[in-house]
């Protein structure tokens, strides 16, 4: 049983990885923005498409199709927020939550036109076949390097928001937007880079998922659920709080399809409402 | 203004009584729906308009409201128990859930009342023993109006069906005009305005919080039980959250402050939703471009505007 458990926790945490690339960018996006995107989980979904069409369809390389559907994500990131996000952020919360709403039936349907409605897997990348043998059980490859990958861009994260230029600007207009401006932050063309940088990791998420998970319409709106659900839990514009959150749910959702079938879904609604009667502000918030 | 606005309302009603003696039957179904959106997005503005509030997670107490209206139903065909018991069921899940919500406002209100939406939602998919899971529930009897030994009326014609939901509709719209203009109201739209003067003043903000999600959760139970005797079947896409996002939408479309918002809005929904319908399988591209535009550029809803605009251009004159 523990074995079962020990082994169910490592597929939970390599789940959590997609997660917490959707969950970053919601969180950067919401911290240094302040506009709570629902359409995040469009780009996750577009990237997914992306990637299939160019690993897939066209046979190229999986790394060079991750690069390309990354670029492709962020051309879409420079237009949402020029053209449309940069007009959004002064006005009631409600208009903002359906603005970006609206996009996401745009994008949702979009694919459906373009793609068909019909969920599809390509084929796993030949150096990634194979198993690790873990506690008697067969332990893809490449779970692994999902692992590695998301702890990866969280380190990265890390070090760009607290060691480079670029990441002082973050935080500092993060924390006093008029201030920043004040001693010289060019503040949209900076939000218009974390917008992208934020739609770049959701691409990526989407984009690592697509050997292993399904690519279909709606990937998107299932995910963005799960990621409002891990900001809650990790307090909202926390990004530490974000990662423990992402894998609080990851191996809750691992669990529950072990242990409670019916209720996977379920348990970790149960969990966010403990969290709040508990700490309203979130694990990690202030 | 005022005597105009009566008659104008007064047409209203008699033409929405009148209408089934001269529409068809796709007309008197597209108008149910139109009233039950209606009254679904008005209980919503109570929340969003009046108490400053935005709920992304109606939806679930639609679908509360509906399974337990089919539920009935399927036991015991009686219309009125049906949207008796939808109508709690409404109000009690969301008095119970707004028991964590109101303690949260803005941004953080919207996700919780987002993922509670969705926790309803995941029951009514997976729980297959009492919801049905993704096939939901079918076979729903549209059950004949009976109060013992008083009436009887059959319900299976639509035009029936459609009395029924138009003067239930009717009550429930007047009621919530009522409680609008009531202290009860007043005191929502001071805790809208500044929340700790309310609080000042002597009055436990969250009650009153608590009060008014409750009503709205009563008033999408209300909504959600008359789909179920109209369409013969339940299925988990009404928990959705994309449907919580229709009486936002309705309600944005219409107006916010104003308490016609909704029900215009709903109007405006089906109008471009038919139209649209007509050319193109993929509709909803369209509709977000709709959406998009309106708060880009036309904030503020159509009834402020024709109030604003034309009201006072035709007084001009």
């Amino acid at each position: 049983m523990i074995e079962k458990l020990l082994f169910q926790t490592l597929i939970g945490l390599s789940f959590s990885m997609y997660l917490w690339l959707l969950a970053a960018g919601l969180t950067l996006v919401f911290g240094v923005l302040g506009v709570l995107n629902f359409a995040h989980g469009s780009l996750f979904m577009l990237g997914a498409y992306a990637t299939f069409t160019f690993y897939g369809k066209l046979g190229l390389n999986f790394w060079l199709s991750i690069f390309l559907s990354l670029l492709c994500v962020g051309g879409i990131g420079v237009i949402l927020e020029c053209l449309f996000f940069r007009r959004i952020y002064h006005i009631d919360l409600p208009y903002q939550l359906i603005l970006t709403f609206g996009f996401i039936l745009i994008f949702d349907d979009l694919v459906k036109m373009v793609w068909g409605g019909v969920a599809m897997i390509p084929p796993m990348p030949r150096f990634f076949e194979g198993n690790f043998n873990i506690l008697g059980r067969p332990f893809p490859y490449y779970n692994i390097f999902i692992i590695c990958a998301g702890i990866g861009v969280a380190l990265l994260l890390w070090m760009i928001l607290e060691k480079t230029w670029w990441g002082r600007m973050i935080r500092a207009s993060a924390s006093d937007r008029e201030m920043a401006s004040a001693i010289g932050i060019n503040i949209p063309i900076l939000f218009t880079n974390v917008f992208v940088f934020a739609a770049m990791l959701a691409a990526l998420g989407g984009a690592l998922g697509t050997p292993v998970r399904v690519v279909a319409p709606g990937i998107g709106t299932a995910m963005i659920i799960q990621a409002f659900v891990i900001t809650v839990i990790g307090g909202l514009g926390n990004l530490k709080g974000a990662f423990v959150g992402a894998i609080i749910v990851g191996i809750l959702t691992s669990y529950g399809i072990l242990l409670f079938p019916i209720f996977e879904l379920f348990i970790i609604f149960v969990v966010m409402a403990i969290v709040l009667m508990v700490k309203p502000q979130g694990l990690f918030g202030k | 203004m005022k005597r105009i606005k009566f008659f104008l309302l007064l047409a209203l009603v008699i033409f929405l009584f009148s209408l089934p003696a001269f529409s068809g039957k796709y007309i008197l179904y597209i108008t149910i729906h139109i009233l039950i959106l209606s009254v679904f997005a008005l209980g919503f503005n109570l929340l969003l308009g009046y108490t400053g509030l935005l709920s992304f997670g109606q939806a679930g107490f639609f679908a509360m409201g509906a399974y337990a209206c089919a539920k009935i139903l399927l036991i015991l065909p009686s219309l009125l128990l049906g949207t008796m018991t939808g109508m709690i069921a409404g109000a009690l899940a969301a008095f119970l859930l707004g028991f964590l919500c109101v303690r949260h406002t803005r941004i953080y209100f919207s996700m919780l009342t987002l993922s509670f939406g969705m926790m309803i939602y995941s029951l009514a998919w997976k729980w297959r023993e009492v919801t049905g899971g993704d096939d939901g529930l079918v076979g729903i009897p549209r059950a004949p109006l009976e109060i013992p030994g008083v009436l009887s009326i059959n319900m299976n014609p639509m035009g029936n069906y459609y009395y029924y939901v138009l003067v239930i509709s009717l009550v429930a719209i007047y009621l919530l005009y009522r409680l609008i203009h009531s202290p009860f109201g007043l005191t929502l739209k001071g805790i809208r305005e500044s929340e700790s003067r309310v609080a000042y003043a002597g009055i436990s903000v969250r009650h009153y919080r608590l009060l008014s999600f409750t009503i709205a959760g009563l008033y999408a139970g209300l909504a959600g039980s008359f789909l179920p005797p109209l369409e013969n079947t339940v299925t988990p896409p009404i928990a959705h959250w994309t449907h919580s996002a229709e009486p936002v939408m309705v309600t944005l479309l219409g107006g916010i402050h104003t308490f016609s918002g909704p029900i215009v809005g709903s109007i405006v929904f089906y109008i471009i939703k038919d139209i649209i319908v007509r050319y193109t399988q993929y509709w909803l591209i369209w509709f977000g471009a709709i959406i998009v535009f309106l708060v880009l550029v036309f904030r503020g809803g159509i009834v402020i505007f024709l109030i604003e605009r034309i009201w006072s251009f035709m007084n001009r004159r």
